[in-house]
């Protein structure tokens, strides 16, 4: 789950990380007086769920209030498009208005877990304010990697080890050894997949502030934290993605027109693979999971459906413990009382699959039956090519 | 010959008595399974499906000889499960609950090292050796006795490939399902380590996709060390990045994870690739006939 900038900044403050002066606002009166209390040059700064957003010039810089309200009227309602966002491009619904800094310096501190060894990974470097991975790409000279042993927990020597490969001034070290403890706890109590500042700044006058901040958390660890679950942003996300999941469906809206209904997620992307390799583009990624009753199959139908892209379905079900002849009978069901449209092909395979052709092939509606996965991606992308 | 488990395999099932455990139990041991025990905390001395259920694995094992583990518990407990097992001594722990989190699997890791146990999983379908034992939720049916050895980070696109195999009459010596999250006990390169000592596997099958870079870590070694036929597929080329595609660790971040990459490193270990899910069966066939 991801969070917006002002509430990372919010966490931050809870766990003591320095971060600028400033406030979240919806409306462009409330920058001018946020703007006022803070009292000096202040920047404006959209707040969606996506990075670049600086280049997509959700980022403003105002010297007094009445310019901070015009550039949060600029921002807010404005639709912004990073290279994030994708080209339909996000709209702005808040602004964080916080004091300007008068950066000396920019640097990265993150902590994620990292795959490979299990572990978790305290990465910094000299070079921040730029995306990481250009940086690791290019200079990986440039990036301090610290393995985090998870019985202990972060050493003091471990950050004192990244505060002196980060070559910061001498007056400095202290808080900046204690920060990135503080980052490291933060990352443990809340169960976050990451935690990044980028750019941590040295001030002009030699303070050490946290001038952005993004920490996204473990979708499966957030049982056990509901304040976090709160801080959730609905309007950040695909509505259809947001019902799907309402109905435990797994489902990602895509560029092409073959609506795609899968049981399990590997099948799901390999049977997006292969309507690609035939000649045309998947809708969406759907996974319908383990038991795929028709009720379940019908709201599946619905989302799919909604995507107005989709030209041809595509079923295609492997039947394990999910009986095939049942998963025919719920598509049955469900395709007549939804009245559908466009042509759909169904591929079922496994338990109880001769069954399932019966049924289908029985029914007054008209589906394209496949006996392989080969088959029905052929035959899906026929049915739009004509 | 076979991998990790055969016919003298002594199955405990922690989370017998919930209905995942049950079910799955029910079909385990119309399979063939040994299942000599359940555990389910403070049931004790009952007995379910004709199973003794105890309070601890640790009892199990001593009273039954248990030296492998399913677990069906919901995940909020699911690690504190795997750990319970290592600590009894079993030597093959399958976990198939999904939903763990991911910083409980950076524990369940570091008290796993250094042990002598494989854990398979989590979030995965588990592990069959055909005819002869099932832990997991795999359809038995579909597979058979064979030469084949198939490792997979999926679950019904395994079925998709064992059927595959299956039809080619190549059939399967063991399946592994690695499982879907970022942080799994068994990988490719540990089960390509275990299949290359088995005599019986002529070839294996991977399956893998999007996120993480186990499939390149598994190029490097195949490339130095492994020298049967390997036929990949890879899931999720045409999979956008940033995006959780169900799996919680298939999702290609800071552009590394990709199906392209993963494609390239193995093809330039000698991996033969298969571009179409549908052909995963026949193109090990052709290899195979050289």
């Amino acid at each position: 789950m991801k969070i917006h900038e002002y509430q990372s900044k919010e966490l931050f403050a809870q766990y003591g990380i320095p971060v600028p002066m400033g406030r979240v606002v919806e409306k462009k009166d409330e920058a001018r007086r946020v703007a006022q209390e803070i009292g000096k040059t202040v920047v404006v700064k959209a707040q969606v769920h996506a990075g670049g957003r600086g280049k997509g010039g959700g980022i403003k810089l105002a010297e007094n209030p009445e310019d901070a309200m015009l550039r949060a009227g600029e921002i807010i309602g404005m639709n912004l498009i990073t290279h994030q966002t994708g080209p339909e491009g996000k709209l702005v619904q808040k602004v964080l208005v916080e004091e300007a800094l008068e950066i000396d310096k920019e640097l990265y501190l993150g902590v994620v877990i990292d795959r490979e060894t299990s572990g978790l990974v305290v990465i910094a470097s000299e070079e921040g304010g730029v995306e990481i991975e250009v940086v690791a790409a290019k200079t990986p000279e440039k990036i301090l990697k610290t393995f985090i042993d998870p019985r202990v927990g972060m050493q003091p020597f471990q950050a004192r080890k990244i505060v002196f490969g980060l070559n910061l001034p001498q007056a400095l070290i202290r808080d900046a050894t204690k920060l990135i403890s503080k980052l490291y706890r933060l990352f443990i109590s809340s169960d976050a997949s990451l935690a990044e500042i980028n750019p941590l700044v040295i001030t002009k006058d030699g303070r050490l502030i946290a001038a952005d901040a993004k920490i996204n958390f473990d979708d499966n660890a957030l049982y056990r934290h509901s304040d976090i679950g709160e801080l959730r942003d609905l309007n950040e996300e695909e509505p259809t993605e947001i019902e799907a999941s309402e109905h435990n469906l797994s489902y990602v809206k895509l560029d092409g027109n073959v609506g795609c209904m899968v049981n399990g997620a590997g099948l799901a992307m390999a049977t997006m693979d292969i309507i690609k390799l035939h000649g045309s583009m998947p809708a969406n990624f759907l996974d319908v999971g383990g038991a795929a009753s028709s009720e379940r199959v019908e709201q599946a139908f619905k989302i799919l459906l909604s995507d107005r892209n989709v030209k041809a379905v595509l079923i295609n079900i492997f039947g394990g413990i999910v009986r095939c002849d049942r998963v025919a009978t719920g598509v049955v069901e469900a395709a007549k009382r939804l009245d559908v449209k466009v042509p759909i092909v169904v591929r079922l395979a496994g338990t109880n699959s001769e069954l399932a052709s019966d049924i289908l092939e029985k029914s007054d509606l008209k589906f394209t039956v496949a006996g392989d996965l080969g088959e029905a991606a052929e035959k899906a992308v026929a049915t739009i090519n004509g | 010959m076979s991998i990790l488990i055969d016919d003298k395999t002594r199955v405990v099932v922690q989370g017998i008595t919930g209905s995942e455990g049950t079910f799955h139990t029910t079909q385990m041991i119309e399979y063939g399974t040994k299942v000599v025990a359940g555990v389910t905390p403070g049931k004790g001395g009952q007995t379910h499906l004709g199973v003794p259920v105890f309070n601890t694995v640790a009892e199990a094992v001593n009273e039954t000889g248990a030296d492998a583990s399913g677990i069906f518990v919901p995940p909020p407990f699911a690690a504190d499960a795997v750990m319970e097992a290592a600590d009894a001594g079993v030597k093959v722990i399958v976990c198939i609950s999904e939903g763990i989190p991911t910083l409980d699997m950076v524990k369940v890791t570091t008290f796993l090292e250094g042990r002598d146990v494989h854990l398979v999983g989590p979030n995965c379908p588990g592990v069959i050796t055909p005819r002869k034992c099932k832990i997991g939720i795999m359809p038995g049916f579909i597979h058979a006795q064979g030469k084949i050895g198939v490792i997979s980070r999926s679950g019904t696109l395994t079925y998709e490939a064992v059927d595959q195999l299956t039809k080619e009459e190549l059939g399967q010596t063991t399946c592994i399902g690695l499982g879907g999250d970022p942080i799994v006990g068994t990988r490719f390169i540990d089960a390509l380590k275990l299949f290359k000592d088995d005599p019986e596997t002529k070839g294996v099958v991977m399956i893998g996709e999007i996120g993480g870079t186990d499939e390149e870590i598994a190029a490097e070694y195949i490339k130095k060390d492994f020298h049967k036929p390997v036929v990949a597929f890879i899931a999720g080329r045409t999979a956008p990045p940033g995006k959780r595609m169900g799996h919680a660790g298939a999702i290609i971040a800071g552009g590394k994870g990709t199906a392209k990459e993963k494609i390239e490193a193995l093809k330039s270990s000698g991996v033969v690739v298969a571009d179409s899910p549908a052909e995963i069966g026949i193109t090990m066939r052709n290899v195979l006939a050289g």
